[in-house]
């Protein structure tokens, strides 16, 4: 199944901002997540199209996911 | 002792009193609030001699607490009709602190048609007839006074547009680097336009400075207090690093930018003016990234925004007005939204009700979506020269929204609805509806836990939990605006849980009291409902709790979201 995947903040650094590719069936978040390397303690956000995810989420086929550090203004 | 410096415009007179009773353990927004509620007839006419304008520093101003340097302006708001405070950085705040200003009091409006400069020292406060910066914008205001002294002086002064009693427009305050920020919201410059006061400045040469009731105890709280700013992740990197900006690509992603004068809640060109994007201009064109408002601001949110020949563009380039300017009128050249950034601080316009009123003014017609070079003329051209477009335009998004004839114009109470949409943010949308403000999302940022996942996680999508959410953060806001503190410690407080206590700690150290996290709650709900008493009495009853009727009918894409709130589901955040 394809997945969007977006990074952002400093996350991009070194990674991408973007991502378009084939995933296996039942991927969750949290595989992504490891598979880019990142630290639990660097995560902030995670939307799935939009709406905050838990990492245990199960990606469905197009589904996008965007990744934040723990970020915030006002 | 600290002392009210109350200065009568009538009259030309100033008198110092000492501080009433009631009023010895309140600063800031606070202490601004009770002075309004007490002393301003609420039915008066905003722009009418009987209105007051009020500074004071907040409770721990002048102290070396880390982001404590804010100062809070407040007065009966020409734009809401009710009562009104906003709270700047910059110099000013310390030095009223240092000279034991508790609160400036400017009442009355003089009977002459001339303008006046104020000049706060050691020896109090003497008031000057000078027409001579009258129809100066705030840039050159700010060159002119400080070439009359050698000195550092802090500055307050208005604009073009505050001489204009716009409803748009702002105080500005000198900073560290000698540019500005702004008491922004709620026509503040108009008041003090209608004084007839250009300017104050300040020399806190030879002040008496701070009396400290325990050193010892004051300097371990604030270690721990710094500590938690710097370790909390938002205020020690991610401020800093993007600044506020930061959130375009997040309440893109999350539905919640508005935009096209809120129509969708999503903006194709996010990418153009994200806080990314901005972070990698900066840093090419050697602007800086970080910057703070005023001396011991330990988070740094601001930054210098330089042009594509590395001179100065603007700085204290916000979130705010990058949506504003951005998403919601479709501007996609970061350039042209710095550049009437710059402009705006310098006519002494709220960047925030601007660039709604733009949105508006687009919708109407009036220019083309996207159009930024139209913007730069029509703040220039029309607001700038005081013509009737630009005095319609500079006096906010209701304005605008009442010339035309439109019906989607987000204001609440009149005020311009900021840069999150409360149809797929409901917590802020409770905010906007019921702060005594006017819309102001600064009043209970629900977004650091609809949004941030800071302070727990509510869903900003659903009712539940919204209502409660708001209380705590508008309760707690109107205690840290009465601190002094700048309201992004609120990131560390909802999460460190030292963070609250060494705040208390400071206060208690700083006067020798003992308040407990009770009693400070008890503050920011007591501030509350001062604030609200003033409205009902000035004529602004629960229906002016409302959001506009467009929200409830046109759903925003993506999520296709609706404000469904009952009035009594809205009314019931006063339960308290
Ligand atoms: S964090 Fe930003 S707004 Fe707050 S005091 Fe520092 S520079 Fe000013």
């Amino acid at each position: 199944m394809v997945i969007t995947i977006k990074l952002f903040a400093h996350l991009r650094h070194g990674r991408f901002k973007e991502d378009i590719r084939p995933w296996r069936e039942g991927t969750r978040c949290g595989d992504i997540v490891r598979e880019l390397g990142l630290r639990a303690g660097e995560l902030g956000i995670v939307m799935v199209n939009g709406e905050h995810a838990p990492l245990d989420q199960a990606l469905e086929p197009h589904d996008v996911l965007a990744i934040f550090p723990l970020v915030g203004g006002g | 002792m600290d002392k009210l410096i109350r200065v009568d415009l009538t009259h030309l007179t100033v008198r110092t009193e000492a501080v009433p009773e009631a009023w010895l353990g309140l600063g800031g927004r606070a202490l601004t609030s009770a002075i309004v509620a007490a002393e301003v007839p609420p039915t008066c006419h905003p722009l009418g001699p009987n209105n007051k304008l009020v500074f004071a520093p907040g409770l721990l101003s002048g102290t070396s607490a880390s982001n404590s340097g804010r100062l809070s302006a407040g007065a009966k708001s020409p734009l809401t009709g009710g009562i009104k405070e906003s709270n700047v950085g910059g110099t000013a705040a310390q030095m009223f602190a240092k000279l034991g200003i508790k609160a400036l009091i400017i009442e009355g409006i003089p009977e002459k048609d001339t303008w006046y400069g104020l000049h706060i020292s050691r020896e109090g406060v003497a008031i000057r007839e000078d027409g001579t910066l009258q129809g100066l914008g705030n840039f050159a205001v700010l060159e002119a006074l400080q070439a009359r002294q050698a000195r550092k002086l802090g500055v307050i002064c208005i604009g073009p547009s505050g001489e204009y009693k716009l409803s748009g427009a702002n105080i500005s305050v000198k900073d560290p680097s000698g540019k500005l920020r702004s008491h922004g919201r709620g026509g503040l410059g108009a008041v003090m336009g209608s004084k007839r006061i250009k300017y104050l400045t300040i020399d806190d040469e030879g002040a008496q400075g701070l009396q400290m009731a325990d050193p010892e105890a004051f300097k371990a709280a604030s270690k721990v207090f710094t500590k938690a700013l710097m370790e909390h992740p938002v205020s020690g990197q991610g401020l800093p690093t993007y600044g506020t900006n930061v959130l375009v690509n997040i309440l893109n992603e999350a539905g919640g930018l508005p935009t096209r004068n809120f129509t969708y809640g999503q903006f194709d060109g996010h990418e153009q003016i994200c806080g990314e994007t901005m972070h990698e201009t900066i840093v090419a064109r050697g602007g800086k990234p970080r910057h703070g408002c005023h001396a011991g601001c330990v988070i740094q949110c601001s930054q210098v925004y330089n042009d594509a020949q590395g001179q100065y563009l603007t700085s204290g380039f916000e979130y705010e007005t990058i949506w504003g300017l951005g998403a919601n009128c479709c501007i996609k050249d970061l350039d042209d939204i710095a550049t009437a950034d710059n402009l705006m601080d310098d006519l002494g316009l709220d960047s925030i009700e601007t660039a709604v009123a733009f949105g508006v003014a687009m919708e109407a017609g009036l220019l083309a979506w996207g159009d930024g070079k139209e913007v730069l003329r029509i703040l220039r051209e029309e607001i700038g020269k005081g013509t009737p477009l630009g005095r319609i335009i500079g006096s906010g998004a209701g304005s605008v929204g009442r010339a035309y004839g439109l019906t989607r114009v987000p204001v609440v109470k009149n005020q311009a609805i900021p840069a999150y949409d409360p149809r797929s943010v409901k917590g802020i949308g409770i905010t906007y509806a019921t702060t005594p403000m006017g819309a102001d999302h600064t009043a209970g940022y629900t977004i650091a836990t609809n949004i941030l996942n800071v302070g727990g996680q509510v869903d900003p999508l659903k009712k539940d939990g919204q209502v409660e959410l708001s209380r705590n953060l508008q309760i707690a806001t109107a205690a840290v605006d009465s601190t002094g503190m700048c309201i992004f410690i609120a990131f560390p407080a909802l999460d460190i849980p030292e963070c609250l206590p060494a705040l208390i700690d400071m206060i208690n150290a700083r006067f020798g009291t003992r308040l407990t996290g009770e009693d400070v709650t008890g503050l920011g709900k007591a501030v509350l409902k001062t604030e609200r008493a003033f409205n009902l009495a000035a004529g602004l009853t629960p229906a002016h709790d409302r959001l506009p009727e467009f929200f409830r009918t046109d759903p925003v894409a993506p999520h296709q979201a609706v404000w469904d709130f009952t009035d009594e589901e809205v009314d019931a955040f006063w339960a308290f």
